[in-house]
């Protein structure tokens, strides 16, 4: 029955929209018009605000740091979240898991472990200053899918260099479609109730950014 | 708050009550209507602002108007395309023509997989199956994940709009469905507390349910690749936490490329919400070793989309990317709600899909329920001109009832057509307006007015007076003017 279904939705989608020769297809693809802005013209120490601003709006917590400083400021961080049981991607920087918390690196950790841990600790891909977008492709260094959800309180390591000014700039920076993305714009939120904005749903509560000027 | 009798809400076109029926329990309660117009203005008002800040807007919506259609006219090609990549990233493709195969096989899948359960993000191409019922009615339990969805399920509601589909309910009564069907005696009437009551019963049933049935906001033909955009997190819960995930789409949902995204992302949050980007927005491929599902299921559904394709004028209809700002826009949908649609999609783009997918044979009344002043195609981020589809499937309905009726003698049909001949040539419309004159010198009264006409007439004079038509056209005047001057210059 499946086979035959497909072969009735295609037949009759290509009855009612004519002949589909790939080559003119690409040609027709290519022909779209794409005249809105692809790169953003701020300059650099803007559009780095532009992006400190964006994720304030969500609520998101933002503190700026250098290379030298990170680790001392991710302890910071950790200090001030009252936190003790952290997840961490199994390929983030060793620097990077400061001593005297209870820290379970991802080497195929269970759901109820992860779903046990108070915080999570990534890196990211990119970051979009115009929609104070943090993108993530679930390399090494930003773990799975899961292990940014469940914990409730999310820290994120930004270097500043990450930072886009325009979404089309980060699909700029994807030589090939990416096999997992997640899109961050500020932490969970819904306004399903009388449109009042509520922050908090299922995704985690807290978003922490440490920004990095590389 | 679920009204009972014969103020039921139907969302099934089959059997609901034509549109000025159903409209009327709405404009009767000032509640449902304060609530709807509340909702409303609070997304106009921040898609305003956004949309304003946005200097290439324009650029956006010819650059996503022009994706989809491109999309559409090779759809075909494109659907084969995502079949072959999402089924190499080890996806399962499966083909429904209608609704009721595409329910069928969903609930294949599920006993396959020996499910009692299942967790579902907001997924408008289910509510068009009606696959709620038809899973529960085969002793499968459905758990909507979504706020509103949870709302609209615990208190038995229907939803009245495609993005926020509990709008028309507010705190205090939503505040009664979570105490009542949650056992919480002492919740309060706070949005945050109602959420958290939401995030409570819905934690465990997140970590321990292996199923997942959700929907697409995109398809990527170049990659193979799903994308969902939400709010809340639901949605990631669904598709990374189940051992196995079922994505319901229509057939139109595809897109070219992974880059086009650029485009359509920046439109929806914009135009659904009001935010300049969802908080989450989730992409995947097939299936990915010891991230997400291992089982992962795309269902393509047709359900009457390629008989719109065939129709060049209606085929536009198909770009909709369900954004609702259309329905946010309307002047009529502001004063009825959704309800009044009698479809699981209201407002206009509801009045121009709904009657397609039912092929013309049910919603007719839903293309009136429109007064074409346009402000859904001024807002739509992918152009969709509905007054121009309005319009068509008006003509569309007005000739299958004179035709069914058999009305070769219709008064309004013939009406029309002695208007067409008489409005074709100066010559008959001025002889056409000596005979009107005299015509209507019979029921005009003292004082200038008519009150009461017969026959077809009536309809306009039962609720309103009509101006008698005065001695002199304008034509007329206009033409003795040059005499009038002549005499009074002398």
């Amino acid at each position: 029955m499946t086979a035959s279904a497909r072969q009735t939705v295609l037949n009759r989608v290509r009855s009612a929209t004519g002949s589909l020769d790939p080559n003119v297809v690409a040609v027709s693809y290519a022909a779209l018009p794409r005249d809105y802005v692809r790169r953003g013209a701020m300059p650099r120490e803007a559009c780095l605000e532009r992006m400190i601003e964006r994720l304030r709006e969500y609520d998101a917590e933002v503190v700026e740091t250098t290379p030298p400083q990170l680790a001392a400021e991710i302890a910071r961080q950790l200090e001030a979240s009252n936190k003790r049981i952290f997840v961490a991607p199994a390929g983030l920087p060793v620097g990077w898991l400061v001593p005297g918390y209870d820290w379970r690196m991802d080497n195929d950790l269970s759901i109820s472990e992860i779903e046990g841990a108070e915080g999570v600790v990534t890196a990211a891909f990119c970051a979009v200053a115009d929609s104070g977008t943090i993108v993530l492709h679930h390399s090494p260094t930003e773990g799975r899918r899961v292990l940014s959800l469940l914990p409730d309180w999310h820290l994120c390591i930004l270097r500043a260099s990450q930072v886009v000014e325009t979404l089309p700039e980060y699909f700029d920076r994807c030589p090939h479609p990416p096999t997992l993305a997640t899109y961050i714009s500020g932490p969970s939120a819904t306004a399903d109730i009388e449109m009042t904005r509520i922050k908090g749903v299922h995704g985690p509560r807290f978003l922490h950014v440490i920004l990095v000027h590389d | 708050m679920s009204l009972d009798g014969p103020n039921r809400v139907i969302l099934d076109p089959r059997f609901a009550p034509p549109f000025p029926q159903a409209a009327l329990p709405v404009l009767r309660n000032p509640q449902l209507r304060k609530n709807v117009a509340h909702a409303i203005d609070v997304i106009q008002t921040k898609r305003g602002k956004l949309v304003a800040e946005k200097t290439d807007w324009q650029a956006l919506r010819t650059a996503a108007s022009a994706i989809r259609s491109h999309t559409l006219e090779n759809l075909g090609f494109y659907l084969e395309q995502f079949e072959e990549h999402c089924t190499a990233a080890g996806g399962v493709v499966h083909w429904a023509t209608d609704a009721a195969e595409a329910r069928q096989i969903v609930l294949d899948l599920l006993r396959e997989e020996k499910a009692t359960e299942v967790i579902k993000i907001k997924n408008m191409t289910s509510a068009e199956i009606q696959l709620n019922p038809f899973l529960e009615a085969n002793g499968i339990g459905v758990i909507e994940t979504d706020l509103a969805e949870i709302i609209l399920q615990l208190g038995e509601e229907e939803p009245s709009h495609i993005v926020v589909p509990a709008l028309h309910v507010n705190r205090s009564q939503v505040r009664e469905i979570f105490a009542r069907r949650m056992g919480l005696k002492n919740l309060s009437d706070d949005p945050k507390e109602l959420t958290n009551a939401a995030r409570t019963y819905l934690r465990q049933k997140f970590l321990t349910i292996p199923t997942a049935i959700g929907g697409a906001n995109s398809l990527i033909a170049e990659s193979g690749a799903v994308a969902v955009v939400e709010s809340e997190g639901n949605g990631r819960m669904c598709l990374t936490l189940p051992r196995t995930l079922i994505t319901l789409a229509g057939i139109e949902k595809v897109i070219p490329r992974f880059q086009d995204l650029e485009v359509m992302l920046q439109m929806l949050a914009r135009s659904a919400t009001g935010e300049r980007m969802n908080p989450y927005t989730s992409l995947w491929t097939g299936t990915t070793s010891g991230d997400g599902p291992q089982r992962f299921h795309v269902v393509l559904l047709d359900n009457g989309r390629s008989a719109i394709l065939r129709k060049p004028r209606q085929r536009q209809t198909l770009k909709c990317i369900r954004c609702a700002a259309c329905m946010n826009a309307c002047p009529v949908y502001r004063q009825t709600g959704g309800h009044a649609y009698g479809s699981v999609y209201p407002g206009p783009i509801g009045a121009i899909l709904t009657p397609q997918l039912m092929n013309m044979e049910h919603a007719q009344s839903l293309p009136f329920a429109s007064s074409l002043c346009g402000a859904c195609y001024e807002v739509c981020p992918v152009k969709i001109n509905i007054p121009e589809v309005l319009l068509e499937l008006r003509s569309q309905v007005v000739n299958q009832e004179r035709k069914q009726a058999g009305r070769i003698f219709d008064p309004m049909y013939i009406g029309l057509l002695v208007a067409h001949f008489l409005f074709a040539n100066a010559g008959r419309f001025h002889a056409a307006q000596w005979l009107g004159r005299i015509g209507a010198r019979l029921f005009t009264r003292k004082d200038g007015w008519m009150h009461s006409l017969p026959s077809v007439g009536a309809k306009w004079t039962q609720t309103r007076d009509l101006r008698g038509l005065p001695s002199q056209n304008f034509h007329e005047w206009w033409s003795q003017r040059d005499i009038r001057r002549k005499k009074e210059t002398k």
